[in-house]
């Protein structure tokens, strides 16, 4: 087994002070390994966002992070600023979902891509130049040298989107964080973004972390998953064991509200309810209140991840009733 | 480029202002006598072929007391600003992105010198650090940087919440970049309308304050100055401060009308 690339331990968010304060990531633990492509599914709030942000540490004031980071040895979360500056955009970079918002509007495209590679690399003024070439290359952008001179606002919206990968990727990061990089593409330029994420990945052999609501992309890209509902972590194991197995009701209840190709006409499964908010986690499983199977137990208790199979783990007290159950999919 | 659409205010106020800063930049061009010398045989001479704005009570030719007053009025539109401009935006950049305890100290200092009317707070400063138009300058920056660097926080603060200035702090570049090269191009145009606009007000400040003897000092050329000649002979020499007068309304005009003009053309455009 090789080493591991990021090691996230007892990672906890908080926002607000103490006493009024709401828990958004609720004690989250999960390993990257070098090379692999991790998927975080969830509905929006479920902390997913959140998690990549408090990696990079990236939250706004008035939030804490607790928990470890390691990323080669070193916690993120205790390292100095100076320090961390060299990290992010050196060895990990991240993407955003919104391609129009995440580009300064004001700067032309080719200071942008220099501007990592100044801040993160010893290469000449002639140097980077050449490398933003390459890279708006790498990303399929092409006539690289007229479009290094535009302004994001002259490119659309899946160009923009690989303008961000080409600036993320400037100084060959370890690790790519991808925050819904293609929620607010329309299908086809999804398709070609995740491809580029993709090849990309086994180009620079880095990993990465993919955040998505889309089963569809985690089916498509990931190696493994991770499953999160109401800041925690409630199943993960490799992509094709999660999908042919769920042992999580809620897992279940996301995989069957899909609907799928190829097979019977099947009404879709649906998960009643909505999400709790921040402020109103129910006790027990945070999903009782809309899960099918839910009793008395997990009204009361919390459950914690349980080793299912190799590599696949789940935070569910009735995963033997869940199986039992299946589900459309398998 | 396809022909430029501008905004009729704008083209107005830059007529004004261009004619105004050539006259500043080479007033002996345009004026037709010495604005200083004495004409003892043209005392209070009212409007004529040859003095077409009369003469004051030295006998000094009024128009081109007027245009050689330029130099200086346009000087105080520059300098009355530039520094608070420069000041505000660096303190009011700063501030807005460390929010925090610095935002609330800078609130105080905000709620402490709008209390007091800008003038009044002007004019005290002056009166400590004695008069002349240095002194001024000192006073305008020492008051207005304020005003700007309330606006650059206010528009700070909306700028650092979005995705590019998290997606720069990602990229692991130093605050001080991330304000200066990102957040501060983003946020600026509120202050440079606000400029121009203020601009006007240094204007109308600093003839209030030559005016009042704390600004420009006799025998300046300076519209203030020349107002406050006048104010005794009002009923037998109009003339004497009622164009230098319009100089101050046609110049304080012209940069309102930029200012109005600047802010439509950067409204559209975003």
């Amino acid at each position: 087994m090789t080493e591991v690339a990021l090691q996230v331990s007892n990672l906890t968010t908080t926002f607000g002070h103490q006493g009024t304060a709401v828990t958004a990531v609720d004690d989250i633990s999960f390993d990257v390994m070098p090379g692999e492509v991790l998927g975080l599914v969830g509905e929006s709030g479920s902390g997913k966002s959140v998690t990549l942000r408090s990696i990079m540490r990236l939250m706004p004031q008035h939030s804490s992070v607790t928990g470890r980071v390691l990323w080669q040895g070193r916690d993120l979360l205790a390292m100095p600023e100076p320090e961390l500056r060299k990290v992010r955009g050196g060895e990990i970079s991240m993407i955003f979902q919104e391609p129009t918002t995440a580009l300064n509007p004001v700067l032309p495209v080719a200071v942008q891509i220099e501007e990592n590679l100044r801040a993160h690399t010893t290469l000449s003024k002639a140097d980077r130049g050449k490398r933003s070439l390459e890279l708006m290359d790498l990303v399929g952008i092409s006539d690289a040298k007229r479009r290094l001179t535009q302004y994001p606002h002259q490119f659309s919206g899946g160009m923009r989107q690989r303008v961000m990968i080409a600036i993320a990727l400037a100084s060959t990061p370890k690790l790519l964080l991808a925050d819904e990089p293609t929620t607010a593409l329309d299908l086809t330029i999804q398709d070609q973004i995740l491809k580029l994420i993709l090849d990309l990945r086994d180009e620079l052999k880095m990993s990465v972390v993919l955040v998505t609501h889309d089963l569809g992309v985690v089916a498509a890209t990931c190696d493994r998953m991770a499953v999160m509902y109401a800041g925690r972590i409630v199943e993960s194991g490799p992509v094709a064991d999660v999908f042919g197995q769920p042992n999580h009701a809620y897992t279940r209840g996301l995989l069957g509200s899909v609907p799928r190709s190829g097979t019977e006409r099947s009404p879709l499964l649906s998960i009643e309810g909505t999400p709790p908010g921040l402020m109103n986690r129910p006790t027990g499983c945070a999903f009782n209140p809309r899960c099918e199977f839910a009793t008395d137990r997990c009204r009361s208790e919390n459950p914690v991840l349980q080793a299912m199979a190799h590599g696949h783990e789940a935070a569910c007290f009735h995963s033997d009733r869940v199986k039992a159950a299946g589900w459309a999919g398998s | 480029m396809s022909r430029l659409n501008l905004p009729r205010p704008l083209v107005l106020g830059g007529i004004l202002i261009g004619a105004s800063v050539l006259l500043a930049v080479f007033p002996q061009l345009f004026a037709p006598y010495d604005p200083v010398a004495m004409d003892y045989n043209a005392l209070l001479k009212a409007p004529s072929w040859a003095h077409p704005m009369g003469t004051d009570n030295f006998g000094r030719d009024v128009l081109s007391r007027v245009i050689h007053a330029y130099t200086i009025d346009m000087q105080i539109a520059f300098f009355g600003t530039v520094f608070s401009f420069v000041f505000g935006i660096i303190i009011g950049a700063v501030v807005g992105y460390a929010g925090g305890a610095a935002d609330t100290v800078f609130g105080r200092i905000v709620d402490a010198v709008i209390t007091f009317p800008f003038l009044v707070l002007v004019i005290a400063i002056v009166s400590v650090l004695g008069p002349g138009l240095v002194n001024m300058y000192i006073a305008l920056a020492v008051v207005g940087w304020v005003f700007y660097a309330r606006i650059i926080a206010a528009e700070v603060k909306v700028q650092k919440r979005l995705d590019y200035a998290d997606a720069g702090r990602a990229m692991g570049y130093t605050p001080l970049r991330i304000i200066f090269r990102h957040l501060l191009p983003n946020a600026i145009t509120p202050a440079i309308v606000y400029v121009v606009t203020d601009m006007a007000l240094a204007i109308l400040l600093g003839s209030s304050l030559g005016y009042l003897g704390l600004g420009a000092q006799p025998p300046a050329a300076e519209w203030g100055v020349q107002i406050a000649d006048g104010k005794n002979f009002m009923t037998t020499g109009w003339w004497i401060s009622v164009f230098p007068g319009v100089a101050i309304v046609l110049t304080g005009l012209g940069f309102s009308l930029i200012g109005d003009g600047l802010a439509e053309v950067l409204r559209t455009r975003k």
